[in-house]
């Protein structure tokens, strides 16, 4: 999977475990409160976004095929 | 002392037995063919007990139908508990982020969650270095044997948690024992509670210096920067939740983890002469080792099904994590330790709003002890029949483990 994903993050949903950064540090990052932060909102959909999506604990990340 | 008259039940409920490093056979035979289970818990209360990965985590992402928050009414029946109305246990839950629901629980996560970003704990990293560098020279000077526990194990953590909070380290041998009991099922309920006064009075103590002239470490901070919108009995909560999480935890691993390298030695190597083997190995030691054999209980707000079981509104459920992170519908052969594939997505920090606040601190302590450990003793070996498993406490981990090199 190398297409475009759009990625949505609600950041008040966000409780900054940071695991998407984790998954891919080059598309998600956090802010000096601990929030996500989207570096590309609409990255490649590689396994890294696919990860950090699906084991985001809060539910805060979505994306959709472009 | 009669365990039965007093917990209830004379050994530990089903998820909390393990076998060295395994949880009991009985548990993953549940989990495989019941996969949701009634069971007796250490509360004197039955629950219902998921056990697969899927369901877990629907359990966990769900603070609506599954309730931290709603909890606290059934305690409130409980032995020990039943002399404090609502209003005094409510006092006692203040600043403690597992014991609400969003929105409550999210106004006190977010105050705390900037201290645990990853680029603080990057700052942090050269005085962890330093602390784990210290025991380690400290060890090497008494030479050998060594309690791994005593000498590495518990010291670390103890000290990055009392560094940060701005908790005085000369105090720790007092608090250590203390949290130790308190988190120690066999010990009886009415010690307990008494250990749980004790405990906050010298929170309560601590806070009221900070308050009085804040420090720069992070009870300070909160004193300084929020003190207009936190009471009181929320520093205390908030003071001894992470004290107590801060290091009960991180030592466990440490000291688990390190005997399973020393049981592993082709893993343990990797793990010592691969700064790229590091990481994946800390995610895959917290999977293979779940420490933590369940996370809070939850209260059902509503019937539910979960796991193809139909459960009534106001009834506790359970989660259990060592089974879950075990899963064979999660991942190929998983009672196998595989340092090469940790990833993210295991259970050891659960899951969901309260995904354990400290595991970026937890990460960095065990990315840099461990190798640090295995490093600065190439020989180290287990002294045979030294390693104590803990029987019955709410965290799994080690007594005492000799060591020689």
């Amino acid at each position: 999977m190398s297409g475009r994903v759009h990625l949505y993050a609600d950041r008040e949903v966000c409780i900054g475990a940071g695991l998407c950064v984790l998954a891919d540090g080059r598309v998600f990052d956090q802010d000096d409160e601990g929030i996500v932060v989207l570096v590309e909102e609409r990255p490649t959909g590689g396994e890294g976004v696919q990860k950090a999506v699906r084991n985001c604990p809060s539910g805060a990340l979505r994306l959709s095929e472009d | 002392m009669s365990e039965t008259a007093i917990t209830g039940i004379s050994q530990p409920p089903i998820h909390m037995r393990r076998e060295g490093f395994d949880p009991v056979a009985e548990l993953a035979e549940l989990r495989d063919t019941e996969r949701v289970a009634r069971v007796h818990t250490p509360f004197g209360l039955d629950a219902w007990m998921v056990t697969r990965h899927d369901d877990v985590r629907e359990v966990l992402s769900d603070s609506v139908r599954f309730s931290n928050a709603q909890m606290l009414t059934v305690r409130s029946a409980l032995p020990g508990l039943e002399g404090m109305d609502e209003a005094e246990i409510r006092r006692r839950q203040a600043g403690n982020p597992l014991s609400f629901d969003p929105p409550e629980h999210t106004r006190l996560r977010r105050l705390l969650t900037p201290e645990f970003t990853l680029r603080r704990m990057r700052r942090l990293e050269p005085r962890i270095v330093e602390i784990v560098d210290e025991h380690l020279d400290a060890m090497q000077r008494g030479g050998p044997p060594a309690d791994l526990i005593a000498e590495f194990a518990l010291p670390i953590p103890s000290l990055v948690i009392c560094e940060l909070l701005g908790v005085p380290y000369s105090d720790r041998a007092e608090f250590q024992h203390r949290t130790n009991q308190l988190l120690d099922l066999s010990v009886a309920v009415p010690e307990r509670m008494r250990l749980a006064e004790e405990s906050r009075a010298y929170f309560a103590e601590l806070v009221a210096r900070e308050q009085a002239d804040p420090g720069e470490a992070m009870l300070g901070m909160l004193v300084r920067e929020h003190g207009q919108e936190i009471s009181t009995d929320e520093l205390i909560g908030i003071a001894s939740i992470l004290l107590i999480a801060g290091h009960e935890t991180t030592s466990n691993m440490l000291g688990l983890g390190s005997l399973a390298l020393l049981r592993h030695p082709d893993q343990l190597a990797r793990m010592r002469d691969d700064p790229d083997a590091v990481e994946p190995a800390v995610e895959e030691l917290l999977r293979w080792l779940s420490i933590v054999h369940s996370g809070t209980f939850k209260l059902t707000t509503t019937e539910v099904e979960i796991g193809g079981v139909r459960v009534g509104e106001g009834e506790v459920v359970m989660c259990a994590l060592a089974a879950a992170n075990r899963d064979p519908a999660a991942l190929p052969e998983p009672d196998r330790l595989d340092i090469s594939r940790g990833a993210i997505g295991h259970l050891a920090f659960g899951h969901g709003v309260h995904h354990c606040l400290g595991a970026p601190l937890a990460r960095m302590e065990m990315r840099t002890a461990f190798p640090a450990l295995l490093r600065r003793f190439p020989g180290l070996a287990e002294v045979p029949g030294t390693a104590g498993f803990r029987s019955f406490h709410a965290v799994y981990g080690l007594t005492s483990l000799q060591v020689t090199w």
